[in-house]
């Protein structure tokens, strides 16, 4: 994402994104007020952008980022006279946060617990799922309000709307910088809010949705992060891991006017080696020396997926084992018809409509657009083509994303054509 | 997930009202559109002009024809919309029935198509 449209070259952006949580985590930790420190920090970033390519990268970038914020701090504070806090301001004037020395919490553990806590801050579950999404990117990820509200497809004053009420709530939910939930609970909030930013981005295929790609890259990047603070942490690992072997995916996924291209029909040539042999590695490590969970599960299936060099060389008897192990983590109905599929494709297509009847008894899931989409395929292999078609325009009908009920009318005409024959 | 809540009505019962109740009506949906605004639920809204300045256009084997009023023709009409971007459909099943016109006519609840697909 360019954050920076202007001004430093590609490392200083990095360098900057890397540590504008940090800096802010800092800023939260010693004077308290999120919103108020979120603000400043966004203003430092800034006076870095314009001042580090003229004057060069200081010694100390996150000690000057600090410094540079806290001034801010101080400025508003006293601009305001109504808020002014005697004390605090007093505390802030003092010189010694002069911009060449680093502060006295420079070393990495401090900056990243620092990182972590305001991650753990922002996934707060008391908030709702949007805002923690919006306040993940904005305060740990460093995005701007405008490219957030781009990726979002909202207008900008309404994700400003959105992040500030997220701050809002914050507050009201009692939640501290000094007190933040335990890790272990709070990170599979965390994981969570990561989880949808990621599927955010990957679900975008054409037309607005084309800024909203980055989200991925965002998603990732912040993974990484997380690892780096959580590195003996399996589910992170296969979070990330999980992210690595389904972005490898893209470059096949999308046809191009804009159709979907479900995976059995990509072109595997186009896949990401790199990224797979990334998340391959990762998956492989953590599944012998973690805790099993439900995202290594779901990243060692994407990796099986992954070890076919063609869609007939899947070891569907595999990914059929991990989805019944899935099941027991997350018994849902969408893993259901995930382990239906699957089954599909080991036993047959009779087994598996004998297993979509379950979901369908499901009230959550009875007008799911995937399930009605899953019926069609099956009976597509059944050589049922008839009720594949009618199954194929029930699914068009019941999504709501443009792309699915294009490639679902194409399925339908092609099973209609198969019927004539 | 989006949602375009369609208002419909019939702005002839609204005239027959004294001016107080009116503008009670006009302050219910201020009222609620401070809320989404504030919410961020808010995406966009428009309010139509009346019917009797709508024109219709059809094109039949290359001809075009415009006639007076909507397409199709009702007591009730689709009277402005607003889009808004919700956590779940009940919450925009609920501001939809918050809205004045669901009182005294309908509104539709309607979700937006999106520009994005998952893999099937």
């Amino acid at each position: 994402m360019t954050t920076f449209g202007v001004g430093p070259p590609a490392p200083a952006e990095d360098l900057l994104r890397e540590l504008a949580p940090q800096v802010l985590g800092t800023l939260i930790r010693r004077y308290g007020r999120f919103d108020e420190c979120e603000d400043a920090v966004q203003e430092a970033l800034l006076a870095a952008v314009v001042q580090w390519p003229a004057q060069g990268v200081p010694a100390h970038p996150r000690s000057w980022l600090i410094t540079v914020a806290s001034r801010r701090l101080v400025d508003q504070w006293r601009a305001d006279s109504a808020r002014r806090n005697r004390e605090v301001t007093d505390a802030l004037m003092t010189p010694s946060h002069a911009a060449a020395a680093p502060a006295a919490d420079s070393d990495e553990v401090a900056a990243d617990d620092d990182t972590l806590t305001l991650l753990l801050l922002c996934c707060h579950p008391d908030l709702p799922e949007a805002s923690r999404i919006a306040l993940t990117l904005r305060a740990v990820g460093g995005l701007t309000t405008a490219e957030i509200a781009r990726a979002f497809l909202v207008s900008e004053p309404t994700m400003a709307q959105r992040i500030s009420r997220a701050k809002q709530q914050l507050k009201s939910a009692g939640a501290r910088f000094e007190d933040p939930p335990p890790v272990e609970r709070a990170r599979v909030d965390v994981l969570h809010v990561l989880y949808l930013i990621f599927n955010e981005g990957y679900t975008a295929t054409s037309g607005p949705g084309l800024h909203r790609v980055e989200l991925t890259a965002e998603a990732i990047r912040l993974a990484r992060v997380v690892r780096r603070l959580l590195p003996e942490d399996g589910e992170v690992a296969g979070l990330l891991a999980l992210m690595l072997l389904t972005d490898a995916r893209r470059p096949a996924r999308c046809g191009p006017d804009g159709n979907v291209i479900p995976l059995e029909e990509q072109d595997r040539t186009l896949w990401d080696r790199t990224a797979i042999r990334e998340g391959i590695s990762l998956i492989s490590r953590s599944l012998t020396a973690a805790m099993l969970g439900p995202y290594q599960l779901q990243a060692a299936i994407a990796a099986v997926h992954a070890e076919a060099r063609q869609a007939p060389d899947t070891d569907w008897r595999q990914i059929l084992a991990l989805y019944l192990l899935l099941e027991r983590f997350t018994p849902t109905p969408v893993v259901r018809l995930n382990r239906a599929v699957a089954t599909a494709m080991v036993h047959g297509p009779q087994a598996g409509l004998d297993l979509l009847t379950s979901v369908e008894a499901d009230p959550r899931t009875a007008t799911y657009h995937r399930l009605a989409a899953v019926r069609a395929h099956m009976l597509d292999m059944a050589g049922d083509f008839e009720a594949a078609q009618r199954n194929y325009l029930l699914a068009a009908r019941r999504t709501t994303s443009l792309p699915e009920r294009r490639y679902l009318e194409l399925r339908a005409t092609r099973a209609g054509a198969k019927r004539q024959q | 997930m989006r949602y375009m809540l369609l208002i419909y009505n019939n702005l002839a019962l609204y005239e027959g009202w004294p001016e107080q109740d009116r503008q009670a009506l006009f302050a219910e949906v201020d009222a609620i559109m401070t809320e989404l605004r504030e919410t961020g639920e808010l995406v966009d809204t428009a309010g139509l002009a009346d019917p009797s300045v709508t024109r219709t256009v059809r094109v039949r084997e290359g001809v075009v024809t415009t006639t007076d009023g909507p397409f199709a023709e009702s007591k009730e009409q689709f009277a402005g919309y607003l889009t808004v971007d919700c956590d779940t459909p009940e919450r925009a099943e609920e501001i939809a029935a918050r809205w004045p016109d669901a009182r005294y006519f309908a509104m539709e609840v309607r979700p937006v198509m999106q520009p994005s697909g998952d893999e099937m």
